[in-house]
């Protein structure tokens, strides 16, 4: 056995510096990126099942709802860009969970680095996931006909957009994931939540063939407000009033859940 | 500092979960360089009493210092002492073992080069240079678990908590980890050890304590512990088996009490002092028998704490069967439920 030594300065005493949530926060966001670059299957989510999604969509149900394919496929990809995005904010619950039970998170928490540094840390390295998932969904889209109808831009504020959103949204997942027990148990639960928020807004139909009362949850669903920002920044029509709804809304989600999700964390972890 | 001659301590630690009380009231110190093994079956509270000394948890009473800081006020500092290894502590599966030790290095605030630096020496110093690019999900038991244990040394702690390190390793593997164990207390490191294995608490501990229902029941030195609960025995197998009646009434005559038979063919009988072996000696060899066993042994661990809870433990050879039941780990079983984690 030989001993180890380390180089001068090593010592962590010693090694003390400026912002250290940020510098923690960003070396565990780093870990995400690891894990993926071990596991590339984990962004499966993000990117053949949009790519599936797509094809689904704008070939079989795109002809029955906007007449042709080619005009469902300019009003529905930008909302599949938003409901993928989504649905992949919800799986950092499932991945806290996860590690809380396998002990990682223990490690994490027995050194000296601020209590929320692997919580947002994780928050931050899910926004690759993000990215990603914009950038397979747009390019597919580009290749089967797609086009833009603003300027990149645009196109790049409503990515922008969709990730603040998504990120404050993400909070809720951490929520549950803090207060169920099991992973699978917070998967099914995130979804369930997600099927109502995605499915029951402007994504894939529009609002005015809507029976009243399913009309009256549309308006109110924030996920609407984000569709028809994200969708107008990219296709043309109205931006300023959708998107400070959305704004809006994320705010009051990130004010709401973020607190639960870190008094939760704080409790169970 | 006066606390500062203790590594750690522990004074009247309560712990409740729901209507679990995981502790109640535990005390526990260890000088600075020593191992103190914390004995105890499953759903003793070992694991919580860790977690609290490691600021994970934080007690209901009572009060714990590390260096003579205080776990709640200055857990940061705390944090900065300590290394954690253990059944709730692990590496992320999805890395590779370098990839951890850079990540923990991180943590530590180390440069990138150094971080890589002390991962390099760590994966070299426990035999894990060959897999250090492989993902932790591929390694074995023992390999995990010099894996888990060179995480806990990034920060070069001063006091290492290993919680149940050998937990489901095999004898080869466990043996492995014992002499990790000696060479980090030759280092200097001060070490809480917590385990269910008498054998291990006996092989490596300076002090012990047993602990039971979130009490401890008893603390010592291995060998104070085996005094206080019985003495020392007398332990003769003759030669013919046909002598062993013969042999019992010698002992009873010299211990004043009756034998017992822990082993088939072998005799047993608590005496009060050493002088008793020279006397058994005298009047086995003027009965002209023969033996093939003969020694003064103070009583195991087991029966230590059978006399301090009133339960057996599993397989420690009451049985004739279980002959080799001094190879495996010995393991304390109750019928209660798992421990209580938060």
């Amino acid at each position: 056995m030989t001993a180890v030594t380390l180089p001068p300065g090593a010592d962590p005493a010693l090694g003390v510096r400026p912002f250290p949530l940020v510098r923690h926060s960003l070396s565990l966001a780093y870990r995400t990126i690891l894990r993926i670059r071990r596991t590339p299957e984990q962004l499966f989510d993000v990117t053949f099942q949009p790519i599936i999604f797509i094809v689904l969509f704008v070939y079989l149900f795109g002809g029955a709802i906007a007449g042709s394919t080619q005009a469902y496929l300019q009003y529905v990809l930008p909302a599949l860009m938003v409901q993928t995005v989504l649905f992949s904010s919800m799986t950092i619950g499932v991945n806290l969970n996860s590690d809380i039970g396998k002990g990682v998170f223990d490690r994490f928490r027995s050194l000296p680095i601020p209590r929320s540094a692997p919580l947002v840390g994780a928050v931050l390295g899910d926004v690759v996931r993000y990215l990603v998932s914009i950038v397979v969904i747009i390019g597919f889209g580009y290749a089967i006909g797609f086009r833009v109808q603003t300027d990149p831009a645009r196109t790049a504020l409503a990515a922008l957009v969709l990730v603040v959103f998504s990120l404050c949204l993400c909070w809720v997942s951490v929520l549950i994931g803090m207060l169920v027990r099991d992973p699978g148990a917070v998967q099914g639960i995130s979804f369930m939540l997600m099927f109502p928020l995605t499915f029951g807004s402007n994504m894939f139909v529009p609002v005015e063939t809507m029976p009243g009362w399913l009309q009256a949850w549309v308006h109110v669903n924030p996920v609407t407000h984000l569709t028809e920002t994200v969708r107008s920044l990219m296709i043309g029509g109205p931006v300023v009033w959708p998107l400070a709804q959305t704004l809006l809304w994320s705010a009051a989600i990130l004010a709401v859940f973020a607190p639960l999700a870190v008094r939760a964390y704080r409790r169970r972890a | 500092m006066s606390t500062a001659t203790y590594a750690f301590e522990a004074e009247g630690l309560v712990k409740r979960f729901g209507d679990t009380l995981a502790l109640d009231g535990v005390s526990l110190a260890a000088p600075r360089g020593s191992v103190l093994g914390v004995l105890g079956p499953n759903g003793a509270g070992k694991t919580t009493a860790v977690r609290i000394l490691a600021t994970l948890l934080r007690a209901d009473a009572g009060r714990a210092s590390v260096l003579g800081m205080d776990v709640v006020r200055d857990a940061a500092e705390v944090r900065r002492a300590i290394g954690l290894t253990g059944q709730y502590a692990s590496v992320d599966e999805d890395l590779t073992g370098t990839e951890n030790l850079v990540l923990i290095g991180r943590l530590l605030d180390l440069s990138r080069a150094d971080a890589r630096a002390t991962a390099r020496a760590l994966l070299e110093r426990f035999d894990l240079t060959e897999a250090a690019d492989r993902v932790a999900k591929t390694y074995s038991g023992g390999m995990r678990r010099r894996l888990d244990l060179a995480a806990s040394l990034v920060g070069r702690p001063a006091i290492i908590y290993l919680d149940e390190p050998t937990t489901g390793l095999d004898p080869a593997k466990r043996d492995d980890v014992w002499q990790i164990v000696r060479g980090l207390v030759d280092d200097g490191v001060t070490v809480l050890l917590t385990t269910q294995y008498l054998e291990e608490a006996d092989a490596l501990a300076d002090e012990i304590s047993v602990i039971d229902h979130g009490r401890v029941i008893a603390h010592g030195t291995p060998a104070e512990l085996k005094h206080r609960v019985g003495g020392q025995s007398l332990v003769v197998r003759p030669r013919d088996p046909a002598h062993l009646a013969e042999v019992a009434r010698i002992l009873a005559r010299v211990a004043r009490r009756e034998p017992d038979s822990p082993r088939r063919g072998v005799l047993s009988v608590p005496v009060a002092s050493d002088a008793a072996l020279g006397d058994v000696v005298g009047r086995l060899g003027a009965a002209g028998i023969a033996v093939t066993e003969l020694s003064l042994s103070l009583p195991s661990l087991d029966s230590v704490f059978f006399q301090l809870t009133g339960r057996r433990t599993a397989g420690d050879g009451e049985d004739d069967e279980d002959a080799d039941a001094g190879q495996a780990p010995t393991v304390i079983t109750t019928p209660r439920s798992e421990e209580a984690v938060a």
